[in-house]
Parts: structure tokens; C-alpha cells; sequence
């Protein structure tokens, strides 16, 4: 994807902006955004974040694209709307955020080790296989990403939940062996891939 | 009609007067002691059959003076509206029994209250004449506009509509003022998103058409005399011609310049001719003529333009604004739309700090420029580097980093300054207090222009008053189109910054103004604020000592002197405030129905009761705009106001004499309050300097209490607003604590 990286970065190289507005969902709206902060005063985990909402847009605004696309904060988004239903001027906050994460993950730029970075992959990944979410396989995929020694670690300290859900019927062990699927795998399967390939398509035909 | 003078009174017992106080009692009051020839009561005055009552009296017994006691003087003023008698008004509602108490215990007390207040009147009325204008009178419906700019052009046009001849002196060749160099102006109509049409063009037409506007190009004026209903005017060509023309009022709309931002090193713009103003955009636009934007040092297309923002503007530093223009950021935004509607990829980007957008229509624009690509970005700027490429050094407020970006072309943004012509008053003037207010002004604002505009031929000075930072003195926020000298009105930039809307808006309203001023001058009326008043001082000139207090005090000019140093009393300049009135030491000058006199009599028919009776007498001088009315709203919200006060209404604090405070307290009054507007920079005296002359002058009657042996703490001055409902009120009773503090005066006999 880094050739895709070069090529938007050689097509937009006077303006940032117009690459946002381009290529990232809800990207259109930036230029909208008046630098009032109340997404940034909004936000119940903007202190745990690098950059605000409102840092974010004028980093777009002043060009700095590489800082914006790896910065972790688009991905700390928890989704709650607080700055969509905030923002003076409209702006759809929450999925530009999105939008931004989609397109740093694209262009292969967003942070390598951000935990929910990770975790977004991950849970990908498992719903493609089935296209349904296996819990299990979900949970266990968290507990050993950073290694066989530290997922040991990770379901020793989860013991007691783990029995504890199983007890209640809540997870059953069986998942692990194939676990329930949807109707028609391939089907979805098939159905994802072409999407991929129209929005890549239109990305490749921006670059 | 006979110059016999017959006196009438009226009690009304409605409201509640009948049952609290004894009618009879004050009927004989008004008859015996006030020497009313005759005294009527009714159970309702002010409805039809009460008035009718009154004017037949007028019209069949040849009544000239009439006494109504009744309620306050500011009630029922419709009902009591008797044009061809001298009248008066004893204030027994909202001055007696609304602030009384209605017990057995306070009923002698209150009784005593109204008994005064119709000796009072009466007394007032018998040294009063029935105001009648001077006869000097002139109607003159032409109407001056010096300067054609927009403000000029519409209050032409304005006048025009309405009727009324209007002559424009415009100092250029042309009209069409600053906005003539314009492309295109803020929109004033929705959506507001594109910039448009500045109408200058078809404003030229309107008035090249207009057979009631004359159009006097490449001309000055050289000389304005006389006075509203009479201004003589010599307007100078350039060729040297002058031609003298008479008008009945004047509008001064000649706008403003624009900040030289040359001596702000850091902004570079002696240093590189792609550094420009606002101003000088638009002339750099026009000459492209709709095409590529090209920059002045080598005329190659401009693809970068950065907009700084608030340059020279609402700072503290000397020598720079300390206000700011507020439509700056909207013209930048316009600006960047000219770059944007030539080459959509121009970079268009406006450095600003606090974005000002006024109005609805302004956030409209905003967006309109935020939709069109135009960058903003919070940053400010510390340093303009020329060169092939500008750089601009600016800290972006934001991201909290020092950064910079480079450009073709930087546009400053730099304030607008009023073309106002000198203050008379910056030159230190007979009074100290004046010319320590010069100093400061001095410091503060940088001076536009040196060469009069009006030249008036006035003793104060050659042009219109200013306020601060140049802009011209009027009560902003009562009569904004006023100025301090009557019949002249300040339309568009000059009163404060705007934009061409609010000009125009200004220019209507400032035309209508003059229209008002040259009619009521053509009838002998005052023009404003007592709007019809028919009175006028008179001088009483083998007594006059040519100390020229009153030339100076007055805050309207409308005094000039003769070459012996006598007063030259101009009257459709005055406004009737009373300010020379005040000053006079001699006593000389006075109205028809307000003078020394008039409220001395008042003063003195008071009954001052024995010292041993331990009633002591507070009197209240209470403006007629502001305290007065506040009062009566106390009177009608149910406050309590001590019984001992007596409250005399006075045009404006200025006209107070100190032979009232004297006479006073030698006749053995315990305390004196006065009530006035606010004064200084935020004043809100409706004669502008009224109240800031009588604190002034109070200021020394500290002597006269000494001399006198009394203590200071019985004669206090205070700044009272028409708001202060609760607290005029309690003045008076603390006035009365005070009292019993320090005891009563010794100078009852």
C-alpha cells in the first residue's frame, strides 16, 4: 500500500486538504470546520487522545499529512456522537474520524502497535472467516497478539470470567472447533471483496 | 392678547389624592398663599371633561398661567398639553402619597409634603412667562452633505425623496467616495455568499438625474456660519471660485482613511510592494481588469495570498488602533472570493486570531468562504519576510507551534480611521478639565487630519466635537446621529467604524434628522432632545460681565462672542439644556418658564419648619431625563421616600446654579442633593457635558459650606441613571440619616 502512499502523496502534494476531501469519508466537511473546539471540550476520552478533533482538522488544513494519518487518535474514537450532536456547524465529526482511520489504515500509515488499532483488525479478520463474530476465537486473538508467553499470562488472569461464562452458557468451548457461520459464507465473502475492489477502484483513480 | 397675566389652578383628588390628602387645604394654599385667582378641583382632571374644563377657562377668563396639581410632569403629558399658556405641575402622586405611607401617623407629615409642592408650583408659575419663540426664525429646507461616498450619496438621495433640495460638496472630482475603487462589496442580500455589486454606479446616476441634488466636485467648504434654518455657506472650488449658498441643516459624511500600517516594522509593508493593505487590493483587482491577479513587484500571477488579520487594530500599543474596525475579517473574506472566482486553486489563506463575522449575514459569508476553500487558520503573525516568495512567520494558535507559510501576496488588514476634521477641544481651553482630557486623547488616538472640513465660524471651534480616537462626540446610544453642534449631523464612518450597509442605513437616518432640525428651526423649536421646546435663554446683556463662561461652557457652541467679548446667543443652535444658565455668575441669561428665579422661588416658598419643630428640609435637584424619571418609577413601584425631601425638577444638572445651593442653605435647608446623568467617557448626560460641568462645579462648593460653617456632607452630587429605580430613592433617605446624624441646620429662623 506504501505505493499508493507515494502516488496520493505526488498527486496532492500542494494541498492536503484536497486529498482529504477526495478520498476520506465525510472528508468534504474539514474546510466547514470553524475552530470553535467544542468537539475537543465534547470528547469523554479527548484527554487520552494525541491530537482533538479540532487539532486533527487544522493539522489537515496546515498540511500535515504524515503526523494526521499516524496519529492514534482516530482510532480512540469510541463512537459515542458527543461532538456530532455538539458541533455548532454540523460537521459529521464521528465519521470523519472513521473516514481518516480507513484511509491512514489504506495508505498503510496508521500507528502499528495502537491496541485498538489491533483489536479493529483482528475482529475483522475473525468476521470475515465465518461472517458472524466467534467470541472465543475473538478473545483468545486479543490474548495472544503480543506473543505465546504473554496470551499464557493474559488467560491465566481472565481464568475465573472465562469459567465463570462458561458456566453460565454464555461462551461455549466448542467454538473453537469451526464454530457457527452464516447461511452463506462464500456468498458475503464474495460480496466484500467486490466492494473492496470498487472503492479501490476509485482510490486507485484519485492516485 | 394682552400681556395681563392670569393665574389658575387645578387640584385633582383621582388617584387616590382626594382620600389622602385634604383638597380644600391645598385649594386655599393655592389661592392664599400661591395667589392662584383661582382655584379649581375636579375628581379626575386628565380625562376629557377635567381638560375641557381647563381650555375653557383659557379661552373664555383669558387664562395665561396655569397650575395643575395632579400627578408627576411627566404623566398624563397628552392630556396636559396647553401650548398657549405658561404651566406648571405639582407632582402630589408620584411625589407625595405613592412614596408615603398611608397611616394616621404619617398623614401630617404627608399634608405638609403636598401643601409645599403646590406652594412650589405656584411660586414657579408666577415667575414664569409663557415661552414664545424669537421671531429670528428662518425655514430653510436645503439641506448640506459634505462628501459624495456612499454615506453622502444616500443621505442626498435620502433627502431628496423626502422632498427636500440637498447640495453634495465632494473635495475630489468625482463621487463615489473609497467605494468607488471597490470591485465589490459584503452582501447584504441572501444567501449571502457571493460578494455584490457595490451600487455605486447607479447611486451616480440616481443623483445625476435628481433635479432636487446639486453637486459640487473638486470643492471644500470654506466657511460655515449662522445656524440651523440659516447656515451661510462659501464653497470653495479648487479653481479658486467660491460660491456662497444658505441651508437649513447639514450632514457631514466624510468617512474615513485608512491606518498607514508603515511604521509596524514587522508586518514589512515599506519593504516589499507585495505587501499591501486591504484598501490597496482592491485597487491592484480593479486594474486586472477580470483577469489573472498579478503582483505589483513583477506582475506574475498571483497563486498564494495571505490575509493578515487585524493589523494595527484593538491594541494597546501606542500609535496603533485601540479599537477595531469589526468588518476587517468580512472583507478578507470577500477579497479571498475575488483570488478564488479568478483561479479556483489560488491558495487563499486568512490569518486571523478572533474571527469577527457580525450578524447573520456574516457567519453566512463565513461559511460561503470556508465552502470556497478559503483556508483560515488561527495563527498570529509575527513577521512578514519580503522577498521573491513572502514569508510569513506566525505561531498557529491551534496547534500551539511556530510555523510559516510562504506567499505571493500579503493583504493587511488595517482599520478604518474617521475623516472627522480637528476637535475643537483638542487645543487646552479656558476650562482645566477640558484640557486634560486633550492630553490623554492625544496619547491615545493618532491624528487623522489637521485641515477643517466645516470651518465653522463658531467661538468653540471650526468643527464637530469628538468623542475619542477621532470619531465625533453624540449620546450613542439615545440620538446616535447627533453631534454637539445643533442642526449638524455625523453619518457613516466618522461616528464609528461600518460597513457600506450600515453607512447607508446611517446616512437615512442621519438625513431624516437634518430634515427634522431644518424644520423645527424654521418653526423656533428646539430640535432635540426637548424636541418643540419653544423657550430660549435670553441674555440680559447691561448686566453681562463678559466673563464668557457661558460661550465656553456650552456644550453645543451655540454662543459666539462679539469682538467686545459679549455673548452672540444663536438660538436655533441651542438645545435648551440650561448649561449657561448655570454658569452665569452674574444671573443674566434665563428661559421664558426655567430661570434662577424660577426655581428659587420654589426654594423659597418651601416652609422650613423651627429647628425645634425637628422637621428638617431636604432639597432634591433631580434631572428631568434620567433622575427625575427614575424617581417616578419608585413613586410607582411603592418605594418609600422620606418625607422631609422636595424635589425640584431642573432641565440638566448643568443649569443648577450655585446661588440655589446658597440661597438654601442660608434659608435653612438641612441637605441638598443633586442628581444627574452619568459623565466621562461613557456618559449618558443628554446634553453631553451637563452633568460633568455641574460635578465640576460642585466640586468648590465645599468653600461656600465652609464659609457658611456647615458640613460638607449636606451638599452631595451623584450620577444617577433612569434604571436606578431603588437606588435614587434611598439617596434621598440617606440624605435624611445623614441629617439626623449631624443635626439640623443652624440656619433656620
Amino acid at each position: 500500500m506504501s505505493d499508493l502512499n507515494t502516488a496520493m502523496t505526488e498527486r496532492y502534494r500542494s494541498s492536503f486538504l484536497k486529498e482529504v476531501e477526495a478520498n476520506v469519508e465525510e472528508g468534504e466537511w474539514v474546510k466547514m470546520c470553524m475552530q470553535c473546539g467544542v468537539c475537543a471540550g465534547s470528547c469523554p476520552l479527548g484527554n487520552a487522545w494525541e491530537h482533538t478533533p479540532q487539532k486533527l482538522f487544522m493539522m489537515i488544513r496546515a498540511g500535515k499529512r504524515e503526523a494526521v494519518l499516524s496519529s492514534d487518535a482516530m482510532w480512540m474514537c469510541t463512537s459515542c456522537y458527543n461532538c456530532i450532536a455538539r458541533c455548532p456547524r454540523g460537521l459529521p465529526i464521528t465519521h470523519i474520524m472513521h473516514g481518516l482511520a480507513h484511509y491512514a489504515k489504506r495508505l498503510g500509515l496508521s500507528p502499528k502497535n495502537q491496541p485498538t488499532q489491533q483489536f479493529a483488525q483482528i475482529f475483522w479478520d475473525n468476521l470475515m472467516k465465518k461472517g458472524r463474530v466467534n467470541e472465543l476465537k475473538l478473545g483468545l486473538s486479543m490474548y495472544f497478539k503480543d506473543g505465546f508467553g504473554q496470551g499464557i499470562k493474559n488467560a491465566m488472569a481472565n481464568q475465573k470470567l472465562g469459567q465463570n461464562m462458561m458456566k453460565a452458557k454464555r461462551m461455549s468451548a466448542m467454538e473453537l472447533f469451526g464454530g457457527h457461520s452464516i447461511k452463506d459464507t462464500s456468498g458475503l465473502q464474495k460480496m466484500i471483496k467486490k466492494a473492496q475492489e470498487i472503492e479501490d477502484a476509485k482510490i486507485q483513480g484519485n492516485s | 392678547m394682552s400681556d395681563e397675566k392670569k393665574f389658575a389652578g387645578y387640584i385633582c383628588t383621582g388617584c387616590g389624592i382626594g382620600d389622602r390628602l385634604d383638597p380644600s387645604q391645598l385649594e386655599s394654599i393655592a389661592t392664599r398663599e400661591g395667589k392662584m385667582q383661582s382655584c379649581k378641583q375636579h375628581e379626575m382632571l386628565c380625562n376629557s371633561e377635567g381638560v375641557q374644563m381647563i381650555r375653557d377657562d383659557i379661552a373664555n377668563d383669558a387664562v395665561t398661567h396655569v397650575m395643575i396639581a395632579a400627578c408627576s410632569r411627566r404623566a398624563k403629558v397628552e392630556a396636559f398639553n396647553f401650548t398657549d399658556v405658561a404651566l406648571t405641575r405639582a407632582n402630589l402622586r408620584e411625589g407625595v402619597i405613592w412614596v408615603r405611607p398611608d397611616a394616621d401617623e404619617h398623614q401630617e407629615t404627608t399634608q405638609e409634603m403636598a401643601d409645599d409642592y403646590v406652594r412650589m408650583a405656584c411660586a414657579e408659575l408666577r415667575s414664569m412667562s409663557k415661552p414664545a419663540s424669537s421671531g429670528e426664525q428662518q425655514l430653510n429646507k436645503t439641506i448640506m452633505v459634505v462628501g459624495g461616498g456612499i454615506t453622502g450619496m444616500t443621505a442626498a438621495i435620502e433627502a431628496a425623496a423626502a422632498g427636500y433640495p440637498a447640495h453634495i460638496i465632494e473635495k475630489s472630482g468625482a463621487l463615489g467616495g473609497q467605494a468607488a475603487d471597490y470591485i465589490k462589496s459584503i452582501p447584504t442580500r441572501s444567501p449571502y455568499s457571493e460578494p455584490q455589486d457595490t451600487g455605486v454606479a447607479a447611486m451616480i446616476a440616481s443623483i445625476e438625474a435628481n433635479d432636487l441634488i446639486t453637486v459640487h466636485l473638486n470643492s471644500t467648504v470654506a466657511k460655515t456660519a449662522g445656524a440651523p434654518g440659516r447656515f451661510s455657506v462659501d464653497i470653495a472650488t479648487e479653481s479658486g471660485a467660491v460660491v456662497t449658498e444658505t441651508f437649513g441643516a447639514i450632514i457631514q459624511a466624510t468617512g474615513f482613511n485608512l491606518y498607514d500600517p508603515s511604521g509596524l516594522m514587522q508586518f514589512g509593508y515599506s519593504s516589499s510592494p507585495d505587501i499591501i493593505t486591504n484598501g490597496e487590493l482592491e485597487k491592484l483587482v480593479k486594474a486586472s481588469n477580470g483577469g489573472p491577479i498579478k503582483r505589483p513587484s513583477d506582475g506574475k500571477e498571483v497563486k498564494a495570498v495571505a490575509f493578515v488579520q487585524n493589523v494595527g487594530q484593538s491594541s494597546t500599543e501606542k500609535g496603533q488602533l485601540s479599537y477595531h474596525s469589526g468588518i476587517g475579517d468580512l472583507i478578507a473574506i470577500k477579497q479571498a472570493m475575488y483570488f478564488k472566482a479568478q483561479n479556483g486553486d489560488c491558495d487563499t489563506t486568512i490569518l486571523f486570531n478572533n474571527l469577527r463575522t457580525p450578524g447573520a449575514a456574516g457567519e453566512d459569508f463565513y461559511r460561503a468562504g470556508q465552502e470556497k476553500m478559503v483556508t483560515f487558520s488561527k495563527g498570529e503573525v509575527s513577521e512578514v519576510v519580503a522577498g521573491d516568495s513572502l514569508e510569513v512567520k506566525f505561531k498557529d494558535l491551534i496547534l500551539d507551534e511556530e510555523t510559516s507559510m510562504q506567499a505571493d501576496l500579503v493583504v493587511l488588514d488595517v482599520g478604518m480611521m474617521p475623516n472627522s476634521g480637528p476637535d475643537p477641544y483638542a487645543v487646552p481651553m479656558v476650562i482645566d478639565e477640558d484640557a486634560e482630557k486633550t492630553e490623554e486623547a492625544e496619547v491615545k488616538a493618532p491624528t487623522v487630519t489637521v485641515d477643517s472640513i466645516l470651518n465653522l465660524d463658531y467661538r468653540q471651534g471650526t468643527d464637530l466635537p469628538h468623542l475619542k480616537n477621532g470619531f465625533t462626540d453624540s449620546h450613542f446610544i439615545c440620538f446616535p446621529y447627533e453631534t454637539r453642534r445643533t442642526g449638524i449631523y455625523a453619518a457613516g464612518p466618522l461616528r464609528r467604524p461600518m460597513d457600506m450597509r450600515q453607512a447607508q442605513d446611517d446616512a437615512a437616518g442621519a438625513a431624516m434628522k437634518a430634515i427634522q432640525a431644518a424644520e423645527n428651526a424654521g418653526k423656533g423649536m428646539a430640535a432635540h432632545p426637548r424636541a418643540g421646546d419653544l423657550s430660549f435663554p435670553k441674555f440680559r446683556m447691561d448686566g453681562c460681565t463678559q466673563c464668557k463662561r457661558c460661550t465656553v461652557e456650552c456644550p453645543f457652541g451655540a454662543i459666539n462672542e462679539d469682538e467686545k467679548g459679549y455673548p452672540m446667543f444663536n438660538e436655533s443652535r441651542c438645545r435648551r439644556c440650561g448649561t449657561c444658565m448655570g454658569a452665569c455668575p452674574v444671573r443674566v441669561i434665563s428661559f421664558e418658564n426655567y430661570s434662577v428665579e424660577t426655581v428659587n422661588q420654589q426654594i423659597k416658598n418651601v416652609e422650613v419648619p423651627e429647628e425645634f419643630d425637628e422637621k428638617p428640609r431636604i432639597l432634591v435637584l433631580a434631572c428631568e431625563n434620567d433622575a427625575y424619571p427614575a424617581l417616578d418609577q419608585a413613586a410607582m413601584n411603592g418605594v418609600e421616600i422620606n418625607p422631609w425631601a422636595r424635589v425640584i425638577p431642573v432641565r440638566c444638572l448643568g443649569s443648577v446654579s450655585l446661588s440655589w445651593i446658597t440661597d438654601s442653605l442660608n434659608s435653612g435647608y438641612d441637605g441638598i442633593v443633586l442628581m444627574g446623568c452619568a459623565k466621562g467617557d461613557d456618559y449618558q448626560c443628554h446634553f453631553v457635558r451637563g452633568s460633568a460641568m455641574a460635578h465640576e462645579r460642585m466640586g468648590k462648593v465645599g468653600d461656600t459650606l465652609s464659609s457658611l460653617n456647615l458640613e460638607p456632607e449636606r451638599v452631595v452630587v451623584y450620577e444617577v441613571a433612569i434604571t436606578d429605580v431603588e437606588r435614587a430613592p434611598k439617596l434621598i433617605n440617606d440624605m435624611a440619616e445623614t441629617v439626623e446624624k449631624i443635626g439640623l441646620s443652624p440656619f433656620k429662623f
